[in-house]
């Protein structure tokens, strides 16, 4: 089920660093939002910081609220490990579990959740490989490891590792940044099929790939030389692209500067 | 490497002809007097001194180095990682005399304990329960392998690539089970390399094993009692006194050890060989 | 699935038990290895004193007091150096032959099958085959020089690994740069490769001296024992400080065992100097430092 997040005062920091400021903003629901902006702006730090992941580094932490469906995810009662379940994530650089075949990595958040019968393991494998359209290519080697396949192949395969365990929200970080064009296109297709089933956030480098894919877009950048990232605008990606109502915005999407 | 063999081959011929026992099932050794010897106790002492340390060292080791690796605070983690580095190079000889002057009477206590509540348990059975027993050489070598294994499982740990454990930390996985599913399977073939090599050292150990061990011949389970010896030892203790024939057996038993490790060796190597297609090299 | 769930009792049990043991696995090991240092240094400290140093064993029985290990010192310290002038040359061409010039040829595959498997040889063995071949064979007497030997065929492996693992850590971009200069190979790899990764390659050297410079039973069988100075290592029996602590320790009274604690921290105590030298190598040279 795709769900709502909202996102207030949201400070998150390194150590002393602070390296995003101020950020509030809603994603709605089965839907795809896009992130861009210049590197080092605070992007993929923010998006790791909606299923707690940016605490896993030592040193990080977050000040202000999110809040899935009005449940807030850092109240005092709630564990970043069950959060992560209902939101997740898939990253820059393809990374299946090399020591897996393709099958246990796809049935690899299902076994958490303590033993099932092998046949509704098989059938949740296949639906997802199939709602990650890398079934027809992997059925017929499912044992073999995950990492033989292709870049592309991969990082489909780590979707499907992700959706297997039916999440709520989908966020990507750059998931096709180390992708050739053909790879590319194919996640992008994916990611809009997926779409009515998740809520999908993407950080993204390409601004076409936002232009294509997503429905909303928000853009970050630093507030200066040193300063922390902080959210300049977010409208409908087609304003975005069009009529941008900030300067900084239109300076970078024509290319101007980043 | 097979110069080795054939030179201790060679030397060994000369003492095994006069041998009046047989040389793998025979249990007395007595190559000076009798000249009847056999490496069937000095062969089972060694084996089993050294994979009881093993079993003692090896869940240690590894808790050790995930805790260097994943649990410690970041600062206190690499000052311990050098004090594990420093320790797996204290010379074996330094863990014998401690072993020897503390260890030896310090445990017979615990032993005598051992051996009377839970003395049903035929390893732990036996009369004559002392200090210098199977058992204390096993906790001494456990000591010394420790650090190795530790130093290098820790290794391998550290080197498990970041995106792996995000990749399981994303699925919604707690710390146990993120190191279960990433850091475990991505380390299993250097903790075994580490744990063969633990053993080899225990088996070829022979200084500490020699000073503690009462240099008896028999095979017996009861290793609370004071008896055993191993292959290692016997050559350091035997050797001063050795009668060309004496030297020549226990040339012949470094042989059987040199064999055993090798075996060891081979089978760890196989055993990281068959995992190899799942080893991420291309990852 | 409607609100974020807690997770379940079982995983949370497990996890917790997981983190317990892994903090209890960490106890349980630093008390017998503190335990070990803390002992040699407060017994080895009794007896490290000026005459320790400068004194040998010579008519001194086990009852008196007294008494050093200069002898020991002095044999060590030569045993050492002679094994390392053999297997530090002979391990550094193999590991250049190894990575340079017989990328995963038949003849560098067995070698390196060779080096592995005698990665795991036994001391002890080591020793029984210098004395086989050396000493059985060839009839040459005891001697430091022998025991160098048999701690050469335990130190080359080590020094050969590591000097291989250093030299493909040399990007290859680095060679390709010196061959379109034109110049020949073994210039590159003595101008270019070797020095880039000397670092390394001297502080792999340095480990695997501070590993032999503690073995015993090699010495035990090669250099046999002796109380009294023997400046010569071609000639005659030695003594090294391992085998020093070894034979003090099997005498039954206390001052031969504390003269053993003592040789016991003398011998920690050089291979610790041994080890932060590789350190201090490292962080010498390290990009670090130029920073």
């Amino acid at each position: 089920m795709a769900k709502q997040i909202t996102v207030s005062g949201l400070d998150a920091y390194y150590g002393s660093h602070k390296a995003i400021e101020d950020v509030s903003m809603t994603i709605e629901p089965a839907s795809i939002t896009a992130f861009i902006g210049p590197s080092g702006c605070g992007k993929s730090t923010f998006l790791r910081t909606l299923n707690r992941m940016h605490e896993v580094i030592p040193g990080a932490r977050v000040q202000g609220k999110v809040m899935l469906d009005g449940q807030d995810l850092y109240a005092g009662d709630i564990e970043p490990v069950s959060v992560r379940r209902m939101i997740g994530m898939v990253f820059q650089r393809p990374n299946p579990f090399p020591t897996m075949s393709i099958y246990e990595n796809v049935a690899a958040g299902l076994r958490l959740n303590g033993r099932q019968a092998k046949s509704k393991t098989d059938d949740v494998v296949e639906r997802s490989l199939r709602g990650a359209n890398l079934w027809n290519e992997v059925k017929d080697r499912l044992n073999k490891p995950g990492a033989g396949l292709s870049g592309g192949q991969q990082q489909r395969l780590c979707i499907a590792r992700a959706i297997a365990v039916q999440p709520d929200v989908l966020l990507m970080d750059e998931p096709c940044s180390a992708l050739d064009p053909i790879s590319t296109l194919a996640i992008e297709d994916l990611m809009v099929e997926l779409k009515s089933e998740f809520t999908i956030v993407i950080v993204t480098h390409n601004m076409q790939q936002a232009a294509r894919v997503s429905d909303r877009t928000a853009f970050f950048n630093l507030a200066g030389q040193g300063q922390p990232g902080k959210v300049i605008e977010m409208d409908e990606t087609s304003r975005i692209f069009t009529n941008p109502s900030e300067k900084a915005t239109e300076d970078y999407i024509t290319g101007r500067f980043g | 490497m097979a110069a080795i063999a054939v030179f201790l081959v060679v030397e060994a011929v000369p003492a095994l002809r006069v041998n009046k026992g047989d040389f793998f099932s025979e249990v007395i050794w007595d190559p000076n007097g009798t000249q009847t010897f056999g490496i069937a106790a000095l062969a089972f002492g060694t084996v089993i001194s050294s994979l009881l340390a093993l079993v003692m060292a090896l869940p240690v080791a590894v808790g050790v180095a995930l805790f260097i690796s994943h649990y410690a605070p970041r600062r206190l983690a690499g000052l311990l990682g050098y004090v594990i580095d420093l320790l797996a190079a204290v010379p074996s000889v330094v863990y014998g005399l401690w072993g020897v002057v503390f260890l030896v009477p310090f445990i017979t206590g615990p032993w005598k304990f051992l051996n009377e509540y839970l003395g049903w348990i035929p390893l732990f059975a036996g009369d004559s329960v002392a200090g210098r027993s199977v058992l204390t050489a096993s906790v001494i070598l456990a000591v010394m392998i420790l650090p190795i294994i530790a130093a290098i499982s820790r290794e391998v740990f550290l080197q498990v690539p970041r995106s792996h454990e995000e990749a399981a930390l994303a699925l919604g996985a707690t710390r146990w089970e993120m190191i279960r599913m990433a850091v475990l399977p991505f380390g299993r073939p250097g903790v075994i390399s580490a744990a063969m090599l633990g053993l080899g050292r225990a088996m070829g150990e022979t200084i500490a094993v020699a000073l503690v061990l009462p240099a008896t011949f028999g095979i017996s389970f009861q290793i609370l009692t004071a008896q055993g010896n191993s292959i290692a030892a016997n050559i350091a203790n035997g050797f001063g006194e050795a009668t060309p024939i004496g030297r020549g057996a226990l040339i012949a038993s470094g042989l059987v050890l040199f064999a055993i490790t090798l075996v060891v060796n081979i089978a760890a190597r196989l055993v990281i060989a068959r995992r190899k297609e799942f080893s991420g090299a291309a990852a | 699935m409607s609100a974020v769930q807690h997770i379940s009792p079982a995983r949370r049990f497990k996890d917790r038990l997981a983190g317990g043991l892994v903090y209890l696995a960490f106890a349980i090991a630093v008390v017998p290895l503190v335990a070990v240092l803390w002992m040699v240094i407060q017994h080895g400290v009794a007896r490290l004193d000026l005459e320790f140093l400068t004194h040998s064993m010579r008519n001194i029985g086990a009852r008196d007091a007294g008494g050093g290990a200069y002898h020991a010192i002095l044999g060590t310290l030569e045993q050492v150096a002679l094994s390392s002038l053999i297997s530090v040359p002979v391990g550094l061409l193999t590991a250049i032959y190894l990575v340079e010039y017989g990328r995963g040829g038949q003849l560098s595959r067995a070698i390196s099958f060779f080096v592995d498997v005698m990665t795991g040889i036994p001391s002890v063995v080591s020793g029984l085959f210098i004395l086989a071949f050396w000493i059985l064979a060839l009839g040459m007497p005891f001697s430091g020089f022998a025991g160098a030997l048999a701690l050469s065929i335990l130190m080359m492996p080590t020094v050969v690994r590591s000097a291989e693992e250093m030299l493909r850590l040399v990007p290859n971009d680095l060679r390709e740069a010196a061959y379109a200069l034109g110049v020949p190979k073994w210039r590159t790899i003595v101008k270019v490769v070797l020095p880039t990764a000397f670092t390394g390659i001297a502080t792999g050297i340095m480990l695997a001296v501070a590993r032999v410079a503690g073995e015993t039973a090699p010495l035990l069988l090669t250099v046999f024992f002796t109380d009294s100075i023997n400046e010569d290592p071609f000639n005659g029996p030695q003594m090294g400080l391992p085998l020093y602590v070894f034979d003090q320790a099997a005498r039954p009274t206390d001052v031969a065992v504390d003269r053993a604690w003592a040789g016991a921290l003398t011998l920690i105590l050089i291979v610790m100097l041994l080890n932060l030298a590789a350190r201090f190598i490292g962080w010498w040279r390290s990009p670090a430092r130029n920073r």
